[in-house]
């Protein structure tokens, strides 16, 4: 080959491989809404997302998901309430109240928290929150308040690491300014600089709420895992992604169609939460 | 109020520092005891709940991912910065993709790869269909990283090469390759602590089996799988401990790499 068709040859392989990932997410849409649009056809879209009881032993089995929507909507509200006030707070920590010393060796242990699988914050909750839960509520421990507490860990570095590098971006004369006018540094910080760092606070939240809403086998192991309606915190629920895990093992035919149907509503909820996350960041940038 | 904003900002810090380093020494302390000798037996067996295979698959997982993804993720990133023009339709669309992607739970990446590999291209539970599944979790990863380091890259040396007479090949892998490669290895790490705490794409990918895998058609378990598996059955809580120490060991070493790497970046960077 003549070094100019093969400049050629290896652009063409290099078009390929861009393609691949795009190809990928074709086939991810295709075979994820093939596989459930038809089932929610047949059983009836409002029966499916709107009905109470999932039993899919019963005859007639009844595929009614709410009660997973819900337990998903509850425990990633949870999640948010402990994890994003005390993520973005840590980041104001991490960004303005702590010296260069103390920053270097901080800042490792979110980039580890990060890293850290989510089965292992999984077992953690399983062998030291669910008893201290028990202790408290009584039951099985098993719960969304469990749960939410063990997402909110789960998001803590997620919202700690975005917070913290758009609370850095603001530029330094705003700090200067606010305190040129006497205002304090708290005062600076709480007024000024975190307002001017709101969307990417934002996005870090949003990042944080699509993490909790698809994080699955950690969730298994602390929330109960009941199709029901959520009534108290300290009752046990499943959520959508739980839902197909612990089920398709066994499921079959339209037990198996209503939990790729189960799949098809949480990545509908994916795309919205992603959707939202790249409109803020953009509109951040402009 | 600025004492009240000072504690709540100083309690904040406390409580994630204080999760991050009661977990890990809970894990440790309770974990380190129970890393016998039989647990690095060869062979899983109801008697001696070994979790050696788990170490071997997840190796094999890793490497043959990273085999597959490396190339790829590189490649677009090439194409992105390097042929496509900028602004133009097909690098958008490449761009929403991968930020797409990148946002999906692994979950739907584990029933799509259960639907596709699994079942419509009949590979069963197996290796191929767990490393084909994790491939596509960890390209925008390396995609992201390669196109950033690509970026950063001045082109006054792409230019300099050209005009020595190097043709566009050769720029690229003699010239810019290496002086992005720390970038495009920070990806790549990331990727594999990625994979090395992925569960839920690989339970109905890659299944469950307790052996080492000994062809591409084969299940097998990762640690991270082992651990939930462990942990679901309840039975084995010092097995878990152990496998949980060893995760935490591995990705306490992925941490230190990817940290002295990126300080050795923002130093490259510095000099210049």
């Amino acid at each position: 080959m003549s070094s100019k068709s093969f400049e050629y040859f290896m652009k063409g392989v290099f078009l390929i491989s861009a393609v691949i990932s795009v190809v990928a997410i074709i086939l991810i849409c295709l075979f994820i809404f093939t596989g459930g649009i038809p089932f929610i056809q047949e059983y009836g879209l409002k029966h499916f997302l709107l009905g109470t009881e999932w039993k899919p032993s019963n005859t007639p089995p009844s595929f009614g998901i709410l009660p997973m929507i819900m337990g998903s909507i509850y425990v990633t509200i949870g999640a948010i309430i402990i994890g994003v006030p005390i993520g973005v707070l840590t980041a104001v920590y991490l960004s303005k109240f702590c010296n260069n010393k103390l920053y270097k060796l901080l800042k490792p242990g979110i980039n580890l928290m990060a890293g850290i699988p989510s089965i292992v914050y999984g077992f953690f909750a399983l062998v030291v929150i669910v008893p201290i839960i028990r202790d408290i509520f009584g039951g099985t421990g098993m719960n969304i308040l469990t749960a939410s507490i063990l997402l909110g860990i789960i998001i803590l570095p997620t919202v700690i690491s975005m917070s913290e590098a758009s609370l850095k971006a603001v530029p330094e004369g705003y700090y200067k300014g606010s305190i040129a006018l006497g205002a304090t540094h708290e005062r600076t910080i709480m007024s000024v600089i975190l307002p001017a760092a709101k969307s990417g606070v934002l996005s870090s939240i949003i990042l944080g709420i699509g993490r909790a809403i698809g994080e699955t086998m950690a969730v298994i192991l602390v929330a109960g895992n009941q199709a029901r309606m959520p009534a108290r915190i300290t009752k046990g629920i499943r959520t959508l992604t739980t839902n197909i895990v612990i089920e398709m093992a066994y499921a079959a035919d339209e037990h198996r169609e209503a939990l790729i149907a189960t799949a098809a509503v949480l990545f509908i909820f994916i795309l919205i939460i992603n959707g939202t996350f790249l409109i803020v960041r953009r509109r951040s940038k402009n | 109020m600025s004492k009240v904003i000072r504690f709540a900002v100083k309690l904040s810090a406390i409580i994630t520092f204080g999760v991050l380093f009661f977990m890990i020494g809970h894990i440790l302390i309770r974990g380190i005891p129970n890393l016998t000798p039989s647990l690095f037996g060869l062979k899983y067996t109801t008697k001696n709940i070994s979790l050696f295979p788990a170490i071997i698959t997840t190796l094999m997982l890793v490497v043959l991912t990273l085999l597959v993804a490396t190339p790829i993720g590189v490649f677009t990133g090439f194409y992105l910065i390097e042929y496509a023009k900028k602004g133009s339709k097909l690098v958008e669309i490449i761009r929403i993709t991968t930020e797409t992607l990148s946002g999906i739970p692994s979950i739907v990446y584990g029933l799509f790869g259960m639907l596709f590999f699994v079942i419509y291209l009949d590979f069963q539970y197996s290796l191929l269909a767990g490393t084909l599944t994790v491939v596509i979790m960890v390209l925008p990863l390396i995609i992201r990283s390669t196109e950033e380091a690509l970026m950063s890259v001045d082109d006054s040396l792409r230019e300099a090469s050209f005009g020595l007479g190097a043709g566009k090949l050769r720029t690229i892998f003699k010239i810019v390759l290496p002086v992005t490669m720390p970038g495009i290895l920070s990806g790549i790490i990331l990727s594999v602590s990625r994979i090395v705490g992925e569960t839920a794409a690989l339970i109905f990918t890659l299944g469950t089996a307790t052996k080492i895998p000994n062809s591409f058609f084969s299940s097998g378990r990762t640690l991270a799988l082992h651990m939930y598996v462990l942990s679901t059955e309840g039975m084995h809580v010092d097995e878990s401990y152990a496998t949980g120490v060893i995760l935490l060991l591995v990705i306490l070493i992925i941490n230190v790499l990817s940290t002295l790497l990126s300080n050795k970046l923002t130093k490259e960077n510095r000099n210049e």
